[in-house]
């Protein structure tokens, strides 16, 4: 089924296919009918339904990742609903008088004795608390992973670059979302988080000091701070990552869905099935499957157990505070980041140790994510439409940029977690960061090569394998008593995936100097370009012609029988 | 023979070799792994017993007198001077198994065997406390968890020891490999005496800081949260996110992937 009218090679693989007979509707679609005529004479949605059901989406597990996070998100905001029925946001003082035996009589707020009251006497509230906060991180994490695969496979090309933006202003909107959650128990951790931010703001130059003054509606930490915070993660955040979420899908509804090069896939149709009823039953059951894999863990494993912190005091602080691990990476910058780093100058102080990794670190992570498309087709100068997905082996110097990414961005991360790693292995917290920081510089540049060297030596082993065959692993001794491997041939399916991508090259000028010795208008910038070409292209290995393969064919000639290749002779 | 040639470019040989080299390496590490020899010695109690096995055990490092060795180095020391630390220092630390030290390192660990009897330990503390006077051992009562108030303990816990050993008691880490231990399974009396003497880099809580009042109800919260199942479920070692983020990543997202290309690979 294919949205593609075109004839194909791969038609021929459905000569034999039987058309079905449309029978009489029954009973009941009748009855289906009737509801769905009614409907289309009010709204006129018949058109737009029907187009929907017909949409063909391609097949491929790792086009799910972006399902999970949808799913968890939709996970999110019905058991965030539940949780309002019972949350009092409020920072009035209580004295707690619940069933958890150790807090009773300590003095807390309303939102921390509110959540203990979900814990521990609202039926059925602690399981949902769990499943809020797992969907809460499996959002993020599968937020990421599918923006790894949307990455890796070139899927951001245009005609999607505004959908990757959309993507990437959703992933920051969630990690903000996901604080401001962690920050309304009012237990001693989410107060400690609380505190580091209000630390991140006031190192705004000049500004700072009366920022937070104003977050806080006075001094630190105030009462207003969670009933505003509680405004934002209910509200405002929720219904901006509604609206930006609805145009991610509609985008892609429209757009089509990239698909996986293979044979009969070209860029201009869809291999796949339709929504109706295949997709629509797919979906439908992954969201139960993801329902219940979080439903699964959040009954087995807990997850933010405040009793275990107590009621926030801004005197005590807990060993092991961590944010949750999607703010990993600005924690960890701040572990990183050396104090003299914090400059003093006419009675002003400037701590760049701290503003580097919380108010510079955070935004610069989401605008590099969301211009990375428009950098990488100035300088390929690649301005057609892509449908057709890239094996990441295909596009090395992307590949290898985006694993540098990675490297820096999770070495922020687990620096996050520095104290745990120490008292975990039994090593020194102090040489842990030391190592951070050497890794940091050093790791992103080696991290690039080897990634790079491993795309370009795959695409040479594809080359190999569409030329000489596989290798079979089975030794002959000709009777003259020379030894040689048996390779076959594999299969122009297979061979399909291995040639389909196509060959590049560098960006070459002409003379920057015409005849009569006059520089060619901005030659210093086509240089440029062309300098940044190389490091793109350079080292390209392009896929097999239809010519190589036929000399390959030819050379192996006569050895069709054995198909057999003397030791070394390639 | 020829059965093995066959598969050995079938894609899970290398798996298999790896797991069959993991298991090899870990039988050979199981059978010449050194075990601690048993020491057990019998005699007389009392001080003049204590001193013999001080000489025999301790003197090494902390000196023949409990005066402390320097090591010529600096500040370093092979042991500190005994003389004064009294009876619960000893008590804590060999009841621990913290001493001897069986290896030099930035810190001696907690240990599951100790190398003495109650009486031994008793008798060195006997000797360390004929020195000069320290404190003592406490009496049964000053330690029982059911006399204290554990919200009252866990307030004064959050506040005074929270920021090293966790809010759960599940430990921390410290500078240059140190660390403060996890407090599970400690016996309420290693506890106050933990508090009393400040043993290794943990500061002394007298009882002009934590009354003898406080200590105990500090140890009611730590029994209370150690013998009360965990109403969420797995802890994950009360490590925090950091434990909950690396569980996401790997536990929730390898079974969510797995159901991924389960459904992905389902024919319609």
């Amino acid at each position: 089924m294919s949205t593609s009218t075109t004839s194909r090679p791969a038609d021929g693989l459905r000569d034999e296919d039987t058309t079905v007979s449309a029978a009489a509707p029954g009973a009941a679609a009748r009855k289906l009918g009737g509801v769905a005529g009614w409907v289309d004479d009010r709204t006129g949605s018949a058109k737009g339904v029907g187009y929907l059901m017909k949409k063909v989406f391609p097949d491929h597990w790792s086009f799910m990742l972006g399902e999970i996070a949808m799913y968890s998100m939709i996970i999110c905001l019905l058991t965030g609903a539940f949780l309002t029925f019972w949350f009092v946001p409020s920072a009035g003082h209580t004295i707690y008088e619940g069933s958890y035996v150790p807090l009773r009589g300590v003095s807390m707020s309303e939102a921390y004795a509110s959540t203990l009251n979900i814990s521990f006497e609202v039926r059925g509230g602690l399981l949902i608390r769990q499943i809020h906060h797992w969907a809460a991180l499996m959002f993020v994490v599968a937020l990421t992973v599918h923006m790894f695969r949307v990455f890796f496979t070139g899927a951001f090309r245009k005609p999607r670059e505004i959908n990757w933006v959309i993507g990437s202003v959703l992933a920051l909107l969630a990690i903000v979302e996901g604080f401001a959650g962690y920050s309304l128990p009012d237990d001693l951790l989410s107060g400690t988080g609380i505190r580091a931010m209000q630390g991140f703001v006031q190192t705004a130059p000049v500004i700072g000091s009366y920022l937070s003054w104003g977050i806080f509606g006075g001094a630190f930490p105030g009462e207003m701070i969670i009933p505003r915070l509680y405004s934002a993660h209910v509200l405002l955040i929720p219904a901006l990552l509604i609206g930006l979420f609805s145009a991610h899908i509609i985008l892609v509804a429209m757009q089509k869905h990239t698909q996986f090069p293979g044979p009969g896939r070209t860029n201009d149709n869809v291999v796949g099935f339709p929504v109706m009823p295949v997709y629509a039953a797919k979906a439908g059951g992954f969201f139960f499957i993801v329902f219940g894999v979080i439903v699964l863990i959040s009954g087995l494993v807990g997850i933010n157990s405040v009793w275990v912190y107590g009621p926030y005091d801004p005197s005590p602080v807990t060993a092991g505070s961590q944010p949750d691990w999607y703010m990993g990476f600005a924690d960890g910058a701040l572990r990183l980041l050396p104090g003299w780093l914090e400059f003093s100058f006419l009675g002003v102080t400037l701590s760049l140790n701290i503003a580097l990794g919380a108010l510079v670190l955070l935004p610069l992570v989401y605008t590099v994510l969301g211009v990375y498309p428009f950098v990488e087709a100035w300088l390929t100068k690649d301005k057609r439409e892509h449908h057709l997905l890239q094996r990441p082996r295909n596009a090395p110097t992307r590949t290898a940029l985006g694993m540098a990414a990675i490297t820096i961005y999770s070495i922020f991360m687990f620096a996050a977690g520095n104290d745990i790693i120490a008292i975990k292995f039994g090593m020194s917290i102090n040489d842990i960061t030391v190592m951070f920081r050497w890794g940091l510089f050093l790791l992103p540049p080696l991290v690039f090569w080897v990634t790079k060297r491993i795309c370009l030596s795959l695409q040479r082993r594809d080359r190999d394998t569409v030329l000489h065959g596989r290798e079979t692993g089975t030794i002959l001794r000709s009777p003259a008593g020379g030894f040689s491997e048996r390779h076959e041939e594999i299969s122009a399916q297979d061979r399909w995936t291995m040639v389909e991508h196509e060959p590049v090259a560098t960006l070459e000028l002409g003379e920057s100097v015409d005849s009569n010795g006059v520089a060619a208008p901005d030659s210093k910038t086509l240089a440029r370009r062309q300098k940044l070409s190389r490091f793109y292209y350079g080292d390209a290995v392009n896929p097999v012609t239809p010519a190589e393969l036929d000399q390959a064919h030819h050379d192996h000639h006569g050895e069709a029988e054995t198909d057999a290749i003397e030791g070394g002779r390639h | 023979m020829n059965a093995l040639a066959a598969r050995r470019r079938h894609p899970a040989a290398i798996a298999i070799l790896i797991m069959l080299g993991l298991i090899l390496t870990g039988a050979l590490y199981a059978a010449v792994a050194p075990r601690p020899a048993d020491a057990g010695t019998a005699s007389a109690d009392t001080v003049e017993m204590g001193r013999g096995l001080f000489l025999a055990n301790c003197a090494s490092c902390h000196g023949t007198n409990a005066e402390g060795l320097k090591l010529g180095d600096g500040d370093r020391v092979a042991g500190p001077t005994l003389v004064g630390v009294g009876k619960a220092a000893v008590d804590f630390q060999m009841g621990t198994g913290r001493m001897p030290m069986t290896v030099p390192g930035v810190q001696a660990p907690r240990m599951d065997e100790i190398k003495f009897t109650e009486k031994e330990i008793s008798a060195i503390g006997d000797y360390i406390a004929s020195l000069a006077p320290g404190p003592n051992v406490p009496s049964e009562e000053a330690v029982d968890p059911t006399k204290g108030d554990a919200a009252r303990g866990g307030s004064l816990f959050r506040v005074n020891c929270a920021m090293c050993h966790n809010s759960a008691g599940a430990g921390g880490a410290l500078t240059r490999g140190k660390y403060a231990p996890s407090l599970s399974g400690v016996i309420p009396r290693h506890i106050y005496e933990a508090m009393e003497t400040g043993p290794q880099n943990m500061p002394v809580f007298s009882d002009r800081n934590l009354s003898a009042t406080d200590k105990r109800d500090i140890i009611a919260f730590l029994k209370t949260v150690e013998n009360q199942p965990s109403p969420g479920g797995m802890t994950l070692g009360s490590l925090g996110p950091v434990a909950e983020g690396l569980f996401a990543w790997v536990f929730a997202l390898g079974l969510l992937v797995a159901c991924a290309i389960w459904l992905g690979k389902k024919a319609a």
